[in-house]
């Protein structure tokens, strides 16, 4: 039952990864590449780490596996949002149908540096 | 774990290695290729772990957690070099 359970998280995980890497090809844009491959590349190897728990049980593979998975949904966001920022004070344009600068518009109304 | 699951799904994240270094080798600005430096080193945790698990050696756990602990710290390096920054700021 645990062994089933593992297997299609690891499946999940695998499936999450594979669309995550497409969207980083075929988007148009460095924030909607940022945006799609970062989330999905994430949550699916952290799927897929805890997949890997479920199915080993209570050893040191899984133990380490969930360290992995804890750190991984930790510290992936954080490097996603530095990549933006570096990217935008970089001077990186936007997509020329992309809505609206939200970043850009506060620091003209704030007239700060952040 | 059989051999044709495993083998899927090293072959799935083969596939998106390569097209990860596509993005890398065709990227038209750095920070398109940081991003997929970034992602290529959260895909090499996941193939680590399912070669831990097909071979049933707890050992290339440790490797896994190391590897995403440097590739954090590679991604942030990266980003502070693309804001024009000192390190000790």
């Amino acid at each position: 039952m645990n062994e089933t359970i593992g297997l299609i998280l690891i499946g999940i995980g695998l499936a999450f990864d594979l669309v995550g890497t497409i969207g980083l090809v075929r988007l148009p844009d460095i924030y909607n590449r940022l945006q799609a491959a970062t989330k999905c590349v994430t949550l699916g190897t952290a799927t897929l780490l805890i997949g890997a728990a479920v199915y080993s049980g209570l050893t040191a593979l899984g133990a380490k596996a969930i360290v992995c998975a804890v750190f991984i949904l930790l510290t992936s966001p954080v490097g996603a949002h530095a990549i933006a920022r570096g990217a935008h004070i970089f001077g990186i344009k936007l997509w020329e149908h992309s809505l609206g600068d939200a970043y850009q518009d506060r620091q003209e109304n704030q007239g700060s540096q952040l | 774990m059989s051999l044709i699951f495993f083998s899927i799904g090293m072959g799935i994240l083969l596939l998106a290695s390569f097209l990860c270094l596509y993005r890398i080798s065709a990227g038209p600005t750095p920070p398109d290729r940081t991003v997929a430096i970034d992602i290529l080193g959260t895909l090499m945790v996941g193939f680590t772990c399912l070669y831990a698990m097909y071979f049933n050696q707890e050992f290339y756990m440790n490797v896994a957690l190391a590897w995403a602990l440097l590739s954090f710290i590679g991604t942030v390096a990266l980003a502070k070099y693309l804001e024009g920054r000192k390190f000790h700021e």
